[in-house]
């Protein structure tokens, strides 16, 4: 079967290859790969050994900040109608422990996961952008300590993390708490995003050699349906964010009724992200599990395909049940139908995957160690999470149950059960490959029952005090309601799960020590590559795959990997490099060079970061200076990236050559555009939703479109954008880089001014965007189309500074084919968000 | 209590409620079953359990059965209890405010005859169409005796339908967070036999009369006079006197009311006194100002004469 362009499998025959490899190879892969020496170089390092336990470590301490959080506003309801927190310090603290949960350590603490674990697993180097994983991180970092800092200010955000509107107005909030939010989720949003993107491309695209899709190990599945969901369902979030900043700034009325915006429209937007977001957080930890379990018990998953489909299937559903959030909203009985269906149905892939856990147990062994434990006990609790789900998708159930008290234990368990005990288990599994010495088993198995024992102390009870009729998010509540006894009791569980936390970061203290020449290895017999031995550059040589468990069924992988008998056994050009493949069947297709350590990202994640958080203290000289650098920043980093190559192709081993550039649809940066577009494109479609909404709830207000000869100029000018963009790459393959330079930079110039020709056409229309909905959705589409008319100016500038400097060359057309790439979807977007607004029908008032 | 419904709109949920304990019930001693067997089970039974079959059977099939059923319940369920409203059918309109609820009475073609505020009478055994409104941001109407919530979303209006069996005193909340003192928005549904809700009615609908021995009078006509010098009129209106402001609630017959402050405080000469001087400690961040200024002796006569207004 050869359904990719790549290397003949054939070749696969020669590896592993015989004799002894030149003595200096194993020295030059040290050197080239080494870390770092110097201090700030623990700054600038990329490499994902290095990145990715700061991105484990720093969502783990959002976790624990989180969960004192948690701590507080327990205490403060141990009793009814106590004072040890102010009324509004408990609304900042409830709303900032839900949104740092979910926000800074749900998502970033698996994407963390991957970054980690996933150049091991797949037998690549490292990820194929490690600076972007690094800026992804410093973004994290930087931004969500600067928000949570918010707190010792008292500035938090208040309005719950699901912030609705209009509570989350200027009206109601007049204070630059809820900016803090939607801005300080901004950058987070970005870094999660950048973080799919690398996920993306990384699986698909840097597996070792045979490694086919049904030899992808589990965890690999996960993280790539995770990064793709993310792909899909950030964008709205994104938008969501930008509309009620644009409302709260500058007055634009998307969610005010009294102009026509409607409150309903934050929820469907933030719900359609927010749903697949439990999934998102699910998934990860579930192929964790999936990982885990066939260890723990030493045998195969058994059903393997059936859980795989599962986690696909898991994906698609879980972007058809965002309403299930809003049952209670007078939501017309049809689609009340529709979604209790679909939030049933939801349920059936994971029941899939909880049974395949259980005949794996049972199909081998179980060692009770402390991953196992975690394993374990994380399906007992998702289990009961999973049931209570099912209730509240009955419809009558969760008018009921629906922002009570049993929900709060509801998603708890879920969450806690589907992502925190598979966490953990993952930490106990995983960190003898990271450290020195593994963490404590007789500790692991106090701090597991004690975890177990407190959630379901804590949790347990609210489903009553749920059902008495306490809802959520109160900051104290009467005495005679008979909801004493069970809150008392979750106090004392938090209280107990707190404990089971603190002695698993004593118990880090003591013993996880990472970075080190050698490593505790493979405890718990696993099966993956990530526990052959290993450096920096990760395996010696990457190997030919021809298991799922390659380390349990591969015979002398280890010893032969470790001599150098696979693929790149070396680093044959002196650089960081590592093997890309073809995305279903993983042959070999070229050599990626990667990225060295570099201060650019890092500058331009703290200047990204300090653009919207200083753009939230209204400080807008210094936030536009700030934004200015990270532009900077971003720019010098691009600049670096596409440099010359000495040879056309180099020697990985084997007598294999492989080319050293390639372009198109075969190369990385053309898989990370696409999917950055796919992002852009989701937020235009979210808009576009938003336009038809506001549009069916009040058609009176609509006023016809500016004259059609505007619209001819601008579908004129977006297609010279087009084809310009088109032409340019054409060009510069027929070697005529001058050409390929002035027809790009016309082309982002033609983008431009289709921009300014359609804005203008609407102004002088008269709407207005602080006038009603119509305004406000139109010129927000406009808005975003005009972000793409700038960035691709800046592209066009950029592609004429490279001609000027003579860095065009037609061997290397990467660059210019990513900006085209960009350009003509720029030219699609317009036209398509331009035709939308000037079609739907107008009063003509 | 949900499961200790007062209502027909309360009962089919209590029932979906047991079916589905049972149902999460049996399935989760299916699991454990299933998992105690995977871990400690003898050799035979583990590989009964540890087969591809498990997975098809007890992860697909059989959810699949369980979910279609329960599905096909729960949507007969809904479409019996969802509220469109009939002609003919009484009404009352609930606007939620921050942080309490604007309770009118609506004749049959929907116009309003009396206002009053966060407590809502309802003859007993008999439908009441609600009809639900926000003033400010999203609220959401929940006694969970009665039945379900649903949302209070300003631009729009939704409608539920309350029925109490028994007269009694149900308790409810503001179940949707609303901000500042969302957890102290509280209602009272009081269910009235039939003959006792139109004399409740009745008298309602009369303008503002103190009920006084003729010991407290003067105390009484006092406390009038402080009412309207403070001007307490301009947020609240007292029926056939000056006080006719719209902010507020409605204190016309606030001495006939079970509670204080939107549920929080019962009701009488001591607390009302309290609520006035100390409004913003009783529940921080209300509309209301405290009157810390007035006299003991002042806010001893406004406390009688709003007592006084039954």
């Amino acid at each position: 079967m050869n359904g990719d362009p790549g290397l003949d499998p054939e070749i696969y025959e020669r590896f592993p290859t015989k004799g002894r490899r030149p003595r200096d190879e194993l020295k030059t892969l040290e050197a080239v790969w080494c870390g770092p020496t110097k201090p700030w170089e623990w700054i600038t390092a990329i490499n994902n050994n290095f990145v990715g336990v700061y991105y484990v470590g720093a969502a783990m301490l959002f976790f624990v900040l989180a969960g004192v959080l948690a701590l507080l506003m327990r205490t403060q309801l141990a009793l009814p109608m106590t004072g040890f927190l102010a009324q509004e310090t408990y609304n900042q603290i409830f709303t900032m422990h839900g949104t740092v949960m979910m926000f800074l350590f749900a998502v970033p603490a698996v994407e963390a996961l991957g970054v980690l674990l996933l150049p091991q697993m797949l037998g690549a180097r490292d990820l194929p952008f490690p600076r972007l994983s690094a800026y992804a991180f410093w973004a994290y970092l930087v931004g969500g300590l600067s928000f949570f800092c918010s707190l010792f200010f008292g500035l938090a955000p208040n309005g719950g993390w699901f912030m609705y509107p209009p509570l989350t107005g200027t009206t109601y909030s007049p204070g630059i708490n809820a900016d803090f939010w939607l801005l300080g989720i901004g950058f987070i949003e970005i870094s999660a995003i950048a973080g799919a993107i690398e996920i993306i491309v990384g699986v698909l695209k840097t597996r070792a050699p045979g490694m086919t899709l049904d030899k992808l190990p589990i965890f690999a599945w996960a993280m790539l349906i995770f990064a793709c969901m993310i792909v899909i369902a950030f964008p709205s979030v994104i938008l969501s964010t930008l509309l009620l900043e644009l409302e709260r700034a500058l007055g634009w009325p998307f969610f005010d009724a009294a102009k026509g915006g409607d409150p309903l429209l934050w929820q469907h937007l933030f719900w359609f992200f927010g749903h697949p977001e439990v999934y998102i957080i699910f998934l990860p930890a579930a192929g964790a599990m999936s990982t885990i379990i066939p260890a723990v018990a030493q045998t195969r998953l058994v059903g393997h395909r059936l859980v795989v489909m599962a986690m696909l299937a898991t994906g698609f559903i879980s972007f058809g049940v965002w309403a299930h959030h809003m049952f209670t909203t007078g939501m017309p009985r049809l689609s009340i139908n529709y979604f209790s269906a679909a939030s049933a149905a939801v349920s059936v892939p994971a029941g899939v995957q909880v049974f395949a856990w259980i005949a794996t147990l049972a199909a081998g062994k179980m060692r009770f160690n402390t991953p196992g434990l975690f394993a374990v006990g994380g399906l007992v609790i998702f289990v009961m999470g999973g049931l209570t789900g099912v209730m509240v998708a009955m419809v009558p159930f969760d008018w009921q149950a629906h922002d009570s008290y049993f929900i709060v234990a509801h998603l708890h368990y879920v969450l806690i059960g589907g992502m925190v005990f598979p966490l953990f288990a993952a930490i106990y599994y995983w960190l003898p490959m990271s450290s020195r010495r593994p963490l404590s088993e007789r500790w692991g198995k106090w701090i597991f029952w004690l975890m177990f024992i407190g959630h379901n102390v804590t949790f347990m009870p609210m489903h009553l005090s749920g059902l008495m009729g306490m809802p959520r998010r109160v900051y104290t509540y009467l005495p005679d309601r008979g909801w004493e006894l069970p809150n008392l009791i979750s106090t004392f569980g938090s209280f107990l799960f707190g404990l089971a936390v603190m002695l698993w970061i004593i118990d880090m203290i003591r013993n996880f020590r990472p970075f080190g020449d050698k490593e505790a290895g493979n405890l718990f017999n696993g099966p993956g590559l990530e526990w052959l031995p290993a450096g920096f550059y990760s395996l010696r040589s990457i190997p030919v795959i021809t298991s799922l468990y390659p380390v349990w069924e591969q015979k002398g992988l280890g010893r032969d990997v470790a001599a150098g008998r696979y693929l790149l056994p070396g680093a044959p050009r002196g650089e960081r490099e590592t093997i890309v493949t073809s995305p279903i069947t993983a042959q070999p297709q070229y050599l990626l060079r990667m990225p060295r350590p570099s201060s650019w990202h890092v500058w331009g994640a703290v200047f990204t970061a300090g653009f919207f958080l200083i753009l939230t203290v209204q400080a807008y000289v210094a936030a536009v200076v700030s934004g200015i650098l990270a532009v900077y920043c971003l720019w010098e980093w691009a600049w670096r990236l596409d440099r010359p190559h000495r040879a056309a192709t180099a020697d990985v081993g084997g007598g294999v050559r492989l080319p050293t550039s390639v372009s198109g649809p075969m190369s990385h940066g053309w898989w990370a555009m696409v999917i950055t577009l796919t992002v852009s494109g989701m937020v235009a479609v979210m808009a576009g939703f938003s336009y038809v909404f506001l549009w069916s709830r009040r058609p009176d207000l609509w006023r016809a479109p500016p004259d059609a000869a505007s619209l001819l100029i601008t579908l004129g000018l977006l297609a010279a954008c087009a084809l310009g963009a088109f032409g340019s790459v054409r060009s510069l393959k027929g070697a005529r880089p001058s050409l390929a330079a002035a027809l790009m930079l016309t082309a982002s110039l033609a983008a431009a001014a289709a921009f300014a020709v359609e804005a203008g056409a609407w102004w002088s229309s008269g709407l207005r965007p602080d006038a009603n909905s119509q305004g406000a959705t139109v010129f927000a589409l406009l808005a975003w189309q005009g972000v793409f008319a700038g960035i691709g100016l800046l592209m066009g500038l950029f592609a004429l500074m490279r001609r000027l400097f003579g860095l065009v060359t037609p061997d290397r057309p990467a660059t210019f084919e990513l900006i085209g790439l960009f350009l003509g979807y720029t030219a699609a977007q317009g036209a398509a968000s331009l035709l939308l607004v000037r079609l739907l029908p107008g009063g003509g008032a | 209590m949900v499961l200790d419904p007062a209502g027909p709109f309360a009962g089919p949920i209590e029932t979906v409620a047991w079916v589905l304990f049972v149902m999460a019930g049996v399935v989760l001693a299916l699991v454990l079953a299933a998992l105690g067997v995977a871990l400690f089970g003898p050799r035979p039974w583990r590989q009964r359990v540890g087969a591809e079959r498990l997975v098809w059977v007890g992860g697909l099939a059989f959810p699949v059965v369980v979910l279609t059923g329960l599905l096909i319940y729960g949507l007969s369920t809904t479409a019996k209890l969802s509220a469109e409203p009939r002609p003919g059918e009484m009404r009352i309109r609930v606007t939620g405010e921050m942080w309490w609820w604007r309770v009118a009475y609506l004749d049959e073609r929907g116009r309003e005859v009396l206002q009053d505020a966060n407590e809502i009478r309802i003859p007993v055994g008999r439908p009441v169409v609600l009809e639900l409104e926000s003033a400010d941001v999203i609220h959401s109407f929940w006694a969970p005796r009665l039945g379900g919530k649903t949302d209070m979303i300003p631009g729009r209006r939704n409608f539920m339908r309350l029925q109490a069996d028994a007269p009694g005193d149900y308790q409810g909340q503001c179940a949707e967070y609303c901000g500042g003192p969302h957890a102290l928005m509280g209602l009272t549904v009081v269910a009235l036999e039939p003959e006792r809700f139109a004399a409740w009615r009745q008298m309602q609908a009369q303008e503002a009369k103190p009920v006084a021995a003729p010991q407290t009078a003067p105390l009484i006509e006092r406390g009038r006079q402080v009412f309207d010098a403070s001007g307490c009129g301009a947020c609240h209106t007292i029926r056939g006197t000056d006080a006719n402001g719209l902010a507020g609630p409605d204190l016309t017959h606030v001495g006939g009311r079970r509670t204080l402050g939107a549920g929080i405080l019962p009701n009488n000469q001591g607390t009302l006194a309290g609520w006035i001087a100390d409004s913003q400690g009783i529940k921080p961040g209300n509309r209301m100002p405290s009157y810390p200024v007035l006299s003991g002796r002042d806010l001893r006569a406004v406390a009688a004469y709003l007592d006084s207004l039954k």
